[in-house]
């Protein structure tokens, strides 16, 4: 290891220490022990090969205590929210006071206290990843949420990540919801900077989908500070028949790695991973993905569209992995690519993994250029080339957007995609 | 309205056209006919301001203004509409988002206020309803999943909504069946006007059995080789271009 990846280590080694006592200790140890074992990844580990995380994280910031005690923090839509800022869950910002019928909630820490061992196998997960290791050994807090059987939710969950601006802090968050049995709900979920800055942050979110429950989630990642180092994992282990559609708004800033694990372990499970990506400047963000099928008549797909300009980068590595009983299994896997400048680059990594012999998987990876012919027509049309070119970037984003159910939480996205694209125009 | 004066036109270093001279009046129907090969589209993509083609002489002037110097969109705000033979399909982007940009644009370029919603649906709906084209087709992306004829429906509906001082018509017919034909000729006879001329451009007299032209030029070899008057058609029709190919040859 070089002088830079073992200081950061100490770092780390030295967070650890802080945090080893708040709450599962042995999950705490054995995933330290995990990270450990590989340390920070760097491109040669396959899985992190366009990413390199050792090099972007060689000063590590240090774990500061939580941020201000009323921050003012902004509200997109009317939804039951749940407020982690700087790491700690904050009732007193929360609407735990006015929880729907058959919601229960209860912060990470409150939860590692009392050592439910349902809760506590479900946040460890299953997924290996070295920075999955890294977010279980130094979770600082988060909320976790169970929603009874059978309960239809109308009004939207929520989990606001917010991080206060100033000197770079590390952040380590580890949020779970669990969806009994037939249990319908919208989950959003935000993460937001108060202020710029060069926070270090490393996200985790868990969902447990009982058979026959179904899931709405739809999470926005806002832009932060060109220094920031960004890591956001979704885990999701879904039963039999239930269906989840996730979709996620990425507004770059700094290296932003977005990474989904799921596995569909009951029979005809059903998920969908969709999403949006608007990079500019010198912005890193990937998005990886791995699904993993392991019952018979499960169907996935995957949406994905990357806006890159300037000399922005984009990564889409999406996995799909079909287990030898996962007979049926119906998959479908698509990420286009939209490069607006000479210096903005995109890696597609598609790749299947059959084990089972009937199955219909397929994938599909395009990147390319405006279309000429398409902002001729508009451009004959009168529309001024700057506004036709925004027109179609917009429509491009709006392929993915699209696979949003609920209109108003569509409108809210396309709305940021436009905002987006007016700083472009303006140019 | 339209005066093409000598217009010399390459890709790259090969020749379009060569000289090409022609006069439309307003209120004048002008059809263009001539083979495969022979610029027509050419023509078309210049007078509406398409990149890639260099003008090395000439002139095209609407209505006394050289508009060679023009954007695309600046030529549009100015009454200048090309009906596409195959008009492009765009995802993501809706057909009412569209129109309303494009109308915006233009009346915005010409100091005019901007339609608000209200009145813009209902021109659109008005429109929509004389040219048979369903909700359905205005809900959807522009032009995706549109046959041949709903393509070319939503081109004369664009037509009818931005109001031109001059429409070039590149190939309507093409991809058309009877019924369609009919239609969007229908289309297009309803908004002929004194102060509005139209350049139909064509391989097939068909067409202007249901767009009755005033004057039919022929085109070969990238300029105009013969004018006359709808009978000229007729001759065509009968005779075919073999005599123009080998004359400018």
């Amino acid at each position: 290891m070089s002088d830079t990846a073992t200081s950061a280590t100490a770092d780390l080694k030295t967070a650890f220490d802080a945090m080893k006592d708040a709450g599962a200790r042995p999950l705490r140890q054995s995933a330290w022990d995990a990270f450990s074992r590989e340390g920070l990844p760097n491109r040669r580990v396959e899985a992190w090969h366009y990413t390199d995380l050792r090099a972007a994280l060689c000063a590590v910031a240090p774990l500061r205590a939580a941020g201000p005690a009323t921050p003012a923090l902004a509200r997109e839509r009317e939804s039951c929210r749940f407020v982690v800022l700087d790491g700690a869950f904050r009732p007193d910002l929360s609407d735990v006071s006015a929880l729907p019928y058959g919601v229960s909630v209860l912060s990470l820490r409150e939860a590692l206290a009392c050592g439910e061992a349902e809760i506590l196998a479900a946040l460890a997960g299953d997924a290996e990843d070295p920075t999955l290791a890294l977010n279980a050994a130094l979770m600082q807090d988060g909320a976790v949420l169970r929603v009874s059987p059978g309960c239809v939710l109308e009004r939207p969950l929520e989990f606001a990540n917010f991080i206060s601006g100033g000197a770079a802090r590390s952040v380590f968050t580890r949020s779970l919801v669990i969806l009994g049995a037939g249990a319908r709900a919208t989950l959003l979920e935000s993460f937001t900077p108060l202020e710029r800055s060069g926070s270090q942050e490393n996200h985790a979110l868990v969902m447990v989908l009982g058979d026959g429950a179904k899931l709405d989630h739809v999470a926005t990642i806002a832009p932060q500070s060109e220094d920031a180092v960004r890591v956001v994992s979704l885990l999701a282990t879904l039963g039999e028949n239930s269906a989840l559609n996730s979709f996620c708004l990425v507004e770059g800033g700094g290296l932003l790695r977005r990474q989904i694990f799921a596995t569909l372990s009951g029979v005809n499970a059903d998920v969908s991973f969709n999403g949006a990506s608007l990079l500019r400047g010198r912005d890193h963000a990937d998005t990886t993905l791995v699904i993993r099928h392991e019952s018979p008549g499960g169907k996935s797909r995957e949406f994905f569209r990357h806006i890159v300009d300037e000399s922005a980068t984009g990564v889409f590595q999406g996995k799909v992995s079909v287990a030898p009983l996962a007979q049926k299994t119906d998959g479908a896997m698509q990420s286009k690519s939209l490069l607006l400048s000479d210096g903005a680059s995109m890696n597609n990594k598609p790749e299947l993994e059959i084990f089972a012999d009937d199955v219909v998987c397929g994938h599909g990876a395009t990147c390319g250029r405006l279309d000429a012919d398409q902002l001729f027509y508009l451009e004959a049309r009168g529309v001024p080339k700057p506004r036709a070119e925004a027109l179609l970037i917009e429509g491009f984003a709006n392929e993915a957007l699209e696979r949003v159910k609920d209109e108003a939480t569509r409108d809210a996205l396309a709305a940021r995609v436009a905002a987006w694209l007016r700083m472009r125009e303006a140019l | 309205m339209l005066e093409i004066k000598n217009l010399h036109v390459s890709i790259g270093d090969r020749k379009i056209l060569d000289g090409l001279t022609l006069t439309v009046h307003d209120g004048e129907v002008a059809a263009i006919m001539g083979p495969n090969g022979t610029g027509k589209s050419t023509l078309s993509y210049v007078v509406s301001g398409r990149e890639g083609y260099d003008v090395t002489q000439g002139e095209v002037l609407l209505n006394g203004e050289n508009i060679l110097g023009l954007a695309p969109h600046e030529r549009a705000a100015k009454g200048v509409f090309l009906a596409f033979q195959y008009p492009v399909e765009i995802p993501g982007v809706a057909t009412m988002t569209f129109l309303k940009a494009a109308l915006n644009s233009q009346r915005r370029a010409r100091g005019e206020d901007e339609l608000q919603t209200p009145d813009f649906m209902k021109r659109v709906n008005e429109a929509a309803a004389r040219l048979g084209v369903v909700k359905d087709m205005l809900r959807r992306p522009l032009n995706c999943g549109f046959s041949g004829g709903e393509k070319k429906r939503m081109e004369i509906l664009q037509m009818a909504l931005l109001e031109p001082r001059l429409c070039i018509l590149d190939e309507t017919d093409s991809g058309l069946d009877i019924d369609a034909l009919r239609v969007v000729s229908e289309g297009v006879n309803a908004l002929r006007a004194k102060d509005r001329g139209f350049l139909v451009i064509t391989h097939y007299q068909r067409l202007l059995d249901y767009i009755k032209p005033d004057t039919v030029h022929v085109m070969a070899k990238g300029r105009i080789l013969r004018s006359g008057g709808p009978e000229l058609a007729l001759e065509l029709e009968s005779s075919g271009y073999k005599d123009y190919i080998g004359e400018a040859a």
